[in-house]
């Protein structure tokens, strides 16, 4: 974690699919670079032979049935979309 | 008592309810004449829709004619912050992202409102997705301190809190994912109260951090915030993590464990940094009250609490970048108008700029940051060890003491804007609430004093799935004083 | 220089289910755009995931079948990447404790002719698990347009080792999880409606070299024929390419079907860090050895070992058994029969991989619906065997059975098929035949056995066809000599 002043904010940004100023760019930098700084807290922190918590309250095996019990309409389903056609969502052409 | 009906608490206007001295229908025009006459001050709700709650109200009317309400809510309005599902109705999450997004199903905690007879009022405002202690970080405008109309609330459940205290809602409905019903609760001087994780259903709160996050009541007494916990409460099979345990009658165990002698704890790492705030001096007096009762008071070590703040921020963040990857300018939420059409990748980096908020951005960032390649042991996987202990912690002092008191804030609200720019400092003053989203415990904050005319909250943070010895120590001291009456002059 | 190549394949199976793999939302194919959705499936803000059992039971089920190890314990990633069919824009998937570890899988190559076995191998797993599967894009020249109606469909994901070395290997791999899959009820694995969906690595190395070669991953392999071409075609270009000393690239290609070529894909920027996390939303699977008994006892004997049976139990040739096995219900159905006259099993298997698929084809009947049952094609095989009727008029009563469902007998008594002669009688005929017919006789006698037909026929004829043919050949050589 020794490098963390220097976050690769560029390459973050693709990643996280936000088009950053080059501003944004500058004062994220800055900022997350003093929030990693005081993260690093934690390499002090002795977790030898300490499971990780996913859970607070951790259970095994929570499922249901195969029973259908969901549904929504097309146009429920479609109602927020910025752009549709023929009940399905516009993208621009995606190319595989 | 003269007292408005909008300042009434919700189990008196259940008993006039019952008696036929009010009806809900001038209940809830009470509620909506109070919000349009200080609305322009505190500015709680993003928006509310008048002519729906009538007919809520008309409806509950009818269905007490025929002898056939739902419980003690029936009638009674509840805001609702707007990062819940209600079916038909708008839910921004304070964002640009989701300004025309109407949700086409309920949220299972609105479901239960719903059959609990309650009408539902407004969308309260917040921090953009839940991200923030001061809803400053709402997309739609700041919210008031009703306390002080130049601080803020609190947040991120800040107009929650607003709306309580300023009398436009009965009981409101907050999230909390670092303290984000416990701060804003003691900041404007109301009742807060956060469950133990998996108590109450998450399906239909937009995530913020999935394994953190709990929808809870904010109220003006712990009874109120006690009716609206039992509406909301129980195990839902749509949440996999929503725990399979029988919700206790949280008004009868308020009756049955009344003057019970408690053992309290002091977390030392608490107060040792805290003395001097100015938050201070009313949770100290809440002790000595405590002591006075007859409790034990004990001083317990949470040894890992310098590691919270770092532990939080890791996980909420990691969790964050992967919950809004959905809202991407695709299915439902904002799409930006310029963008390169032959790119799809465009449209998530453009909506996405122009959708989200800056905390919002700055969180992904980090939470994206710290998942990243050769990163993930670093940072997650060493939080989610940190994490343990810090819930072990919890356990271990839960071996001496039946719950902990602490202050909830390290200071009472602020000024409008006075940390805006500083985001990590905005971040350390979450430490108190915090570590009970890390270990999953439930946390009630409650008034207990004011420091400069502002209100002070202590906070109780109680044993898992115990949130009724919890409201009964609280109710201890809120019965011994006047708190809950006391409302802001507006 | 000799080149070898090396396979490893990634195959995709929907698991058949009623609901979707974390939401009780319909799953289906074929629906109207945009219908097979809720909250949950179109990742609404709030909409959670909540595991379907039959998906576990589904995997738990393939994993055994495919000789895997299930451990204790499996859990949820997320596996974040943006894409318009990704509702989410996270799969949840199993990142580092996958539902099923290791496993072999017995394939056969073919054989040197339709009637020999081919050689049996066993290509090792890597590993099984499951995830959700992602919405369609629909081209069009200017856009796109998303159907969610397929995203959350439960979907494993068979990865092998790269244990492989020719598109043959690869295509007798997947006929085999595929038979494997149908016959456990797991899948139906139709490749038209994408209910298996196979990627390969591919790569080629000098023979004798141990590194694995650069590896081509090679999309759009939409049939089982396409894959077996596709990996072909790869293969050639690649040693091609390395015979003219030229490197190949790690990248990602696809199989054009119609061109019958492959060709590079446009490379995603920043692909490959995909920031995995356990999914907050979901709690872990706990298998215990009650779970896999139960599932265990549910597996019915796979097609290799049932088709090793059939030969050894019912003395089949492997052309009958190469038939029948590798479709279950019709090889349960020979069995039925089969069974309650082993000695018969032979001539069943022929009425069965003959008459019954001609007939079912051409009527266009699913086996289910045939009126010929066990009980039908014991009648005939015995009548035939008793000799009441010859082999060719049994062909007649067995499309009789067909069209009317009544069993041997009534058809033969019905028809009057039933010979209204004895042996004396046929005696007579054969002596007419043999004065009749004098040339053949005599050439008979000067040993030429092919002149004792000349004489069957006209026997057969004045029996109306009727008389059993063994027993004419005999008589006529008995009255000849």
């Amino acid at each position: 974690m020794s490098d963390t002043e220097k976050i690769d904010i560029e390459y973050v940004a693709k990643l996280a699919r936000i088009a950053l100023s080059e501003e944004e760019k500058a004062k994220f930098s800055e900022q997350l670079g003093s929030i990693l700084g005081y993260i690093e807290k934690l390499e002090e922190l002795n977790t030898e032979g300490v499971e990780p918590t996913a859970h607070p309250h951790p259970m095994e095996n929570v499922w249901q049935e195969d029973v259908v019990s969901s549904e929504l309409s097309v146009e429920a389903a479609l109602q927020n979309a910025p752009k549709q056609r023929q009940n399905m969502v516009v993208v621009p052409k995606v190319v595989e | 008592m003269s007292e408005e009906l909008y300042y009434k608490s919700a189990s008196e206007l259940s008993g006039l309810l019952e008696k036929g001295e009010v009806s809900s229908l001038e209940l809830t025009r009470s509620i909506i004449g109070r919000t349009k006459a200080v609305e322009d001050r505190v500015a709680a709700f993003n928006s509310y829709d008048e002519a729906d709650a009538l007919a809520q109200a008309e409806a509950s009317d009818q269905r007490r004619s025929t002898g056939n309400i739902s419980g003690p809510l029936d009638g009674i309005p509840v805001g609702i912050k707007d990062i819940l599902a209600v079916k038909d109705q708008p839910l921004t999450c304070s964002s640009k992202m989701l300004e025309n997004f109407i949700s086409p199903y309920d949220a299972t905690c609105i479901q239960k409102l719903k059959q609990s007879g309650a009408v539902l009022w407004g969308r309260l405002n917040m921090d953009e997705f839940a991200m923030g202690s001061s809803t400053e970080n709402s997309a739609t405008h700041p919210t008031s301190n009703p306390w002080n109309l130049n601080c803020v609330p609190g947040g991120s459940s800040g107009g929650s809190a607003a709306a309580v205290a300023a009398g436009e809602a009965v009981l409101t409905l907050g999230s909390d994912t670092g303290g984000s019903i416990r701060q804003p609760a003691s900041h404007c001087g109301v009742v807060g109260l956060k469950p133990t994780y998996g108590r109450v259903s998450r399906f239909g709160l937009a995530a913020f951090a999935s394994s953190l996050d709990q929808v809870g009541p904010m109220a003006r007494s712990v009874e109120d915030a006690s009716l609206l916990l039992q509406a909301i409460s129980g195990h839902d099979l749509r949440d996999s993590t929503s725990f399979r345990k029988e919700v206790p009658d949280f008004s009868k165990s308020l009756e049955s464990l009344k003057g019970k002698k408690w053992k309290l704890g002091l977390p030392k790492e608490y107060f040792e940094k805290a003395s001097d705030s100015a938050a201070m001096e009313p949770v100290q007096k809440a002790i000595d009250f405590y002591r006075e009762l007859g409790c034990e008071i004990k001083e317990v070590s949470l040894p890992h609490t310098e590691y919270a703040v770092a532990t939080y921020y890791i996980i909420a963040t990691a969790e964050a970048s992967s919950n809004l990857a959905r809202y991407d300018g695709i299915r439902y939420t904002h799409r930006a108008a310029n963008f390169d059409p032959k790119d799809s990748v465009d449209v998530y980096n453009q909506s996405r700029a122009e959708g989200f908020g800056e905390e919002v951005k700055r969180r992904i960032i980090l939470g994206t940051y710290v998942l990243s390649s050769g990163y993930y042991d670093a940072y997650y996987l060493k939080a989610q060890k940190a994490r343990t202990l810090i819930r072990q912690d919890f356990e271990k002092a839960y071996e001496e003491v039946d719950a902990l008191l602490t202050p909830t804030s390290p200071f009472p609200a602020f000024e409008k804007g006075a940390k805006m720019e500083d985001p990590l400092s905005m971040y350390l003053s979450d430490i108190y609430t915090i570590s009970a989203n890390l270990a999953g415990i439930p946390g009630l904050s409650l008034p207990c004093g004011y420091s400069n005319g502002m209100p002070v909250g202590l906070q109780i943070l109680g044993k898992p799935f115990q949130e009724d010895e919890m409201l009964a120590i609280g109710q201890a001291f809120e019965s011994a004083h006047d708190f809950k009456n006391q409302h802001p002059e507006l | 220089m000799e080149y070898e190549a090396v396979i490893g394949l990634e195959v995709h199976v929907q698991i058949k289910a009623e609901s979707k793999i974390f939401t009780r939302c319909k799953a289906g194919f074929g629906f109207e755009p945009n219908t097979l959705v809720d909250p949950v499936v179109m990742g609404l803000p709030g909409a959670l995931p909540v595991m379907n059992k039959k998906a576990l039971d589904g995997v738990i089920k393939a994993g055994l079948a495919l000789n895997c190890t299930i451990p204790d314990v499996c859990k949820w990633d997320r596996k974040n990447y943006f894409y318009p069919d990704s509702p989410n824009n996270y799969q949840i998937t199993q990142y580092d404790q996958p539902i099923c570890e290791g496993g072999l899988v017995e394939i056969e190559l073919s054989g040197d002719s339709r009637a020999a076995m081919g050689e049996h191998k066993k290509i090792q797993l890597t590993r099984i698990h499951l995830e959700n599967d992602v919405g369609k894009l629909n081209h069009f020249t200017e856009d796109s347009l998303v159907d969610y109606n397929r995203a959350g469909t439960s979907l494993m994901e068979i990865v092998t080792e790269p244990d492989m070395h020719s598109g043959d290997e690869a295509f007798a791999f997947l006929t085999a999880v595929r038979q494997i899959m149908v016959y456990c009820g797991i899948s139906d694995c139709d490749m038209e409606k994408g209910q298996m969906r196979a990627d390969a690595n591919i790569s080629v190395r000098p023979v004798g070299q141990k590194e694995l070669g650069s590896k081509i991953e090679l999309k759009n392999l939409n049939s089982i024929t396409g894959v077996k071409n596709g990996i072909e075609y790869e293969i050639k270009r690649q040693t091609r390419e390395l015979k003219k000393g030229n490197t190949i690239t790690q990248a990602t290609w696809r199989w054009d079907a119609d061109q019958g070529r492959t060709e590079s894909m446009r490379e995603k920027e920043d692909a490959h860090d995909y920031r995995y996390l356990p999914d907050p939303d979901l709690m872990p699977v706990r298998i215990d050895d009650e779970w896999k008994n139960w599932i265990r006892a549910e597996i019915p004997e796979l097609p290799f070992d049932k088709q090793r049976r059939f030969i050894e139990a019912y003395d089949l040739p492997y052309t009958i058994t190469s038939v029948l096995v590798p479709d279950r219900e019709l090889s349960e159905y020979f069995e039925a029969a089969a069974k309650r006259s082993p000695k018969m099993a032979q001539a069943i298997g022929n009425y069965v991989t003959n008459d019954v698929l001609r007939e079912l084809s051409e009527t266009g009947q699913s086996l289910a619906e045939c009126k010929v049952t066990a009980e039908h094609l014991l009648s005939l095989v015995n009548a035939v065997e008793k000799g009441t009727i010859t082999k060719q008029i049994g062909k007649d009563v067995f499309l009789e059975m067909f069209k009317s469902g009544e069993l041997a007998d009534a058809v033969i008594e019905r028809k009057g098929l039933k010979p209204n002669f004895d042996e004396d009688q046929v005696k007579v005929w054969c002596q007419e035949a043999i004065d009749e017919n004098p040339r053949p006789v005599d050439d008979f006698k000067a040993g030429n056995e092919k002149a004792l037909n000349a004489l069957l026929g006209p026997v057969m004829k004045k029996s109306r066809g009727k008389a059993n043919p063994q027993i004419v050949n005999q008589l006529l050589r008995e009255l000849i000599s």
